[in-house]
């Protein structure tokens, strides 16, 4: 009982005392000229979807809710940054060539068809940026669109 | 067991008070934090540890050697093959030394490799049902490429209607041996055409 009440001790001093170690926040109040919603032309509800769905990962800008700001979510979450940027910032869009526009859109169809994108881990808390499956085709439909026009 | 629980709260809720004042305090600094390090971001096209690769200028030739050795680990089914020599023509595409072509022709073939380089990446790290999504865009990027560059071999375009929506691919032989399927359907496709 005693050895419980220790370790349960010890862990919430852990959780305190990680809260203290700072983190890199993706922030940016700016939208640059290339980003996708602003050179493509995206119907609102795609919009509103990306955003909620894409926009965290895939942008210079994530949206913080409060739990994100705690640890250990915090590092795991900048961490998932890092990588999704890494392959794909929606703020970046139009300097890819066309080329790496048509493999990305390709990969983007590809990985909601699979259920690959969102990330579980994400859509587990976010509820809302989870795809209903008349969203996902919705998504694929269009993206494809802009896929073959390129 | 009481007087045991008893002595344990008055600390466990003062540390729960100190908790709540420290997550208080993280957020009251937050505004200087994104401000020093806003719009964090990774260099997309920096391919500076490619360029430090073995093979100073590759050409042509060297991408096709290491494409026909990728293709043949996907024939054979091998996922670890695939992502070593998935690794492998990702080094070599980055190493690839375009100078000998004209302007326009230099861009595209820049194009092409970044495409490229990202693909080969990809298929180094993934799974098999990825690697072959991954190799059917490559092989647009190589077909591209050859397009530019020509070869010295002798090579055939092949094509499967069936595997995502139709997929080609580059063979130095005539007979049809497929990547994207293997041994599930290691024949299906046929030659659409013949380079050199």
């Amino acid at each position: 009982m005693k050895v419980v009440k220790i370790i349960a001790v010890v862990l919430l001093v852990a959780f305190v005392g990680i809260q203290f170690i700072p983190t890199t926040r993706n922030q940016s109040n700016m939208v640059p000229e290339t980003d996708f919603m602003l050179v493509n032309n995206v119907p609102e509800n795609i919009q509103n979807k990306l955003q909620v769905s894409c926009y965290d990962c895939h942008s210079n800008n994530t949206q913080y809710p409060w739990y994100n700001k705690v640890q250990p979510v915090a590092w795991f979450l900048e961490d998932h940054i890092k990588e999704g940027k890494a392959e794909l910032n929606f703020n970046e869009w139009d300097s890819l060539s066309s080329r790496r526009k048509t493999s990305k859109l390709r990969s983007i169809i590809n990985q909601i068809e699979n259920g690959e994108m969102p990330l579980d881990s994400y859509t587990l808390i976010h509820r809302d940026a989870k795809f209903s499956e008349a969203e996902a085709e919705e998504i694929i439909n269009w993206v494809t669109q802009l896929k073959d026009s390129l | 067991m009481k007087t045991i629980k008893q002595k344990l709260i008055i600390p466990i809720i003062a540390i729960a008070l100190v908790s709540v004042t420290a997550c208080k305090d993280g957020s009251k600094n937050e505004p200087a934090a994104p401000m020093s390090n806003e719009m964090y971001q990774e260099p997309m096209d920096d391919k500076d540890d490619m360029s430090m690769s073995d093979n100073q200028d590759a050409k042509a030739e060297a991408i096709l050697k290491d494409y026909f050795n990728l293709k043949d680990a996907l024939v054979g089914d091998d996922n670890d093959k695939a992502k070593e020599l998935g690794a492998t023509l990702a080094s070599t595409l980055g190493s690839f030394d375009a100078s000998s072509y004209s302007d326009s022709e230099q861009q595209d073939l820049k194009d092409i490799m970044e495409d490229a380089i990202e693909h080969a990446e990809h298929i180094s790290e993934s799974d098999i049902a990825h690697q072959r999504e991954h190799f059917k865009v490559l092989s647009k990027d190589v077909i591209d490429m050859v397009a530019i560059t020509g070869t010295e071999m002798k090579l055939y375009e092949q094509f499967c209607p069936m595997y995502d929506g139709g997929t080609a691919w580059l063979s130095t032989k005539e007979e049809v041996r497929n990547p994207y399927y293997g041994s599930k359907m290691l024949t299906c496709g046929e030659v659409q055409r013949e380079i050199n």
